[in-house]
């Protein structure tokens, strides 16, 4: 599903971000990337959204090269991974409702089936009936919950969160972790990356972890 | 063996770029609605943010009367001119010693020339009672003892008689009479008007670029303040696969609809001002020519005004989205 192969990466102006990363991911499996702050966790992402491009090595999506697609493919490669964030990235000034069907209006899905998806994507995150309400109105963990829901509304194979639990309480975290692993349970192949080592080895999954760019455990 | 029609380097990557669906008519429903996404999340932004987009729509909706109601004016001008060209009428006025018997003598012989078609008498009493009715002056006239007013003979030249030198020729002859006090060509003024008309069609035509540059930039630059707030919005689009086309489209409906809406509201401006203008226009036209109606905004015209403020309202939107929305990336 997911391949890196030698893949190595470097911010003009800065040293090498990524240094030889090679790992795979099946379809279907769920893994943590883990890493001090700085090891290149986040810039690991973005190469998976292609928000950057590799400077050596090869980013495998499917079997296909992120780093050949062409600018006007990219919108495409982001329609198959579902983004999640730290800080959620949901817009403030629209409901729940338009939040979520975000993507399903990018691809151009009509009224009906629109409403359909969403409402049974927050039905999965728990969020059945709150389609009205604003994102300030919400919780830290209730606002993730709508970040998952944007995020699996279009049924993409790949999940990628950066820090989906970095703003809330233990408790929380384990719950929206939990969700995940149900998404995993459906087939979906899921990568998190998150710094929480105590919630992470409570769970029973496969780590990967950066250091210095460098990949020392897989 | 088993990558043989692999070429390294010249596969293209399989990733779709095709709206989603597989079939045609999934694929005109997902065309459809993008547009009408587009269309009403514009025309929401516009009715959500009143206030500024009335102002904006005022500003340009009185740029836009401005060229357009001087264009309408000139046409009406130049209406009014075409009218008069036709007419190649010489004015005779008469000494003031010439009684009415002699003048009327002096019309016949006129009238024997085959190249007159028409010759009218103007007596002192008509001249007086229009001069009271036109001028203004009417009271201060009726205090003087003696009507200072010549008598006028109209002659006019047959239609074929259009070369200018015969003209000529027979206006010196008309000067030469001894009845004669002064003879005027009324194709003169009616030239020095028609370099009038050129000069403000030309002043019009200038006027108009002008206005319609400002329209651009004023456009350009809602559209710039537009997008610098919705910045997020179209950050976070781009994350979850939006297409350059998706974050453009409803930026270009809200130029289309700031344009379009200020063109409306000139059209309204225009036929309001030519309303309250027609009467004087028309009394002034009715000196010279029944003929005369006021030209208001025809269809032509105001499709034509609608359709150009409309796409200076998407030019101006391309235009800051072209520049701008480039430098916009995730991150
Ligand atoms: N846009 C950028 N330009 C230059 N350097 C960057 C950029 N983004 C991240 N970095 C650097 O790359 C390194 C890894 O960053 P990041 O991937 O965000 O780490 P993590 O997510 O593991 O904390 C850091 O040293 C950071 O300073
Ligand atoms: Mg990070």
């Amino acid at each position: 599903m997911l391949k890196f192969d030698n893949v190595s990466m470097r911010y003009p102006g800065a040293g090498d971000v990524l240094r030889n990363v090679s790992f795979h991911l099946e379809r279907g499996e769920m893994a943590f990337l883990t890493g001090h702050s700085g090891a290149g966790k986040s810039t690991l992402l973005k190469l998976i959204a292609v928000i950057e491009r590799c400077t050596r090595g090869r980013v495998l999506l499917d079997g296909e090269n992120l780093n050949q697609a062409k600018d006007r493919q990219v919108p495409y490669i982001r329609r198959k991974v579902g983004l999640i964030f730290q800080d959620y990235k949901l817009l403030q000034d629209r409901t729940v409702f338009d939040n979520v069907a975000l993507p399903l209006v990018i691809a151009g899905y009509g009224h009906h089936e629109v409403s359909r998806r969403v409402r049974a994507s927050l039905d999965k995150v728990g969020l059945l009936g709150k389609e009205k309400k604003y994102p300030l109105v919400l919780s830290g963990g209730e606002q993730q919950r709508v970040g998952i829901a944007r995020a699996v509304v279009n049924k993409p194979p790949l999940i990628v969160a950066d820090e989906p639990t970095g703003n809330l309480d233990p408790e929380l975290s384990a719950e929206i972790m939990h969700l995940f692993e149900q998404f995993q349970q459906v087939g979906v192949t899921i990568l998190i990356a998150s710094h929480d080592i105590s919630l992470i080895a409570q769970m029973n999954h496969r780590i990967l972890k950066l250091d210095h760019g460098q990949l020392v455990a897989s | 063996m088993k990558q043989v029609n692999k070429k390294p380097g010249k596969q293209e990557p399989r990733w779709q770029t095709k709206i989603s669906g597989g079939n045609f008519v999934d694929k005109f429903h997902a065309y459809r609605n993008l547009h009408a996404h587009a269309l009403f999340s514009s025309l929401g932004r516009l009715v959500a943010s009143r206030f500024s987009s009335a102002m904006t729509i005022t500003v340009l909706a009185i740029a836009i009367s401005l060229a357009s109601g001087f264009y309408i004016l000139v046409a009406n001008l130049q209406q009014l001119a075409g009218n008069l060209e036709a007419s190649n009428q010489i004015s005779l006025f008469l000494k003031d010693e010439i009684s009415e018997a002699r003048a009327n003598k002096f019309a016949n012989t006129i009238r024997q020339n085959p190249d007159i078609q028409d010759v009218k008498v103007i007596t002192k009493e008509q001249a007086l009672a229009e001069f009271q009715t036109y001028s203004g002056f009417g009271d201060a006239v009726k205090a003087l003892e003696k009507n200072p007013l010549p008598v006028v003979i109209q002659v006019l030249p047959k239609n074929s008689l259009k070369n200018e030198l015969v003209l000529e020729t027979l206006l010196d002859d008309f000067k030469r009479s001894t009845e004669v006090d002064f003879a005027q060509m009324d194709m003169q003024w009616v030239k020095r008007l028609q370099s009038i008309m050129d000069v403000a069609r030309c002043g019009v035509t200038i006027l108009s670029l002008l206005l319609g540059a400002g329209v651009l930039f004023i456009t350009a630059n809602t559209i710039r303040l537009e997008l610098h707030n919705r910045r997020d919005e179209v950050v976070i689009a781009k994350l979850v696969g939006a297409t350059n086309s998706f974050i453009h489209r409803p930026f270009l409906y809200g130029g289309f609809w700031i344009g379009f809406f200020s063109g409306v509201a000139a059209w309204f401006i225009v036929t309001t001002i030519m309303l309250i203008l027609k009467q004087p226009i028309e009394r002034l036209s009715g000196l010279y020519d029944d003929g005369f109606h006021v030209l208001f905004l025809g269809f032509t015209e105001t499709l034509a005004l609608l359709v150009i403020s409309s796409v200076l309202g998407v030019v101006g939107s391309w235009i800051v989205l072209h520049f701008q929305l480039r430098q916009l990336k995730p991150e």
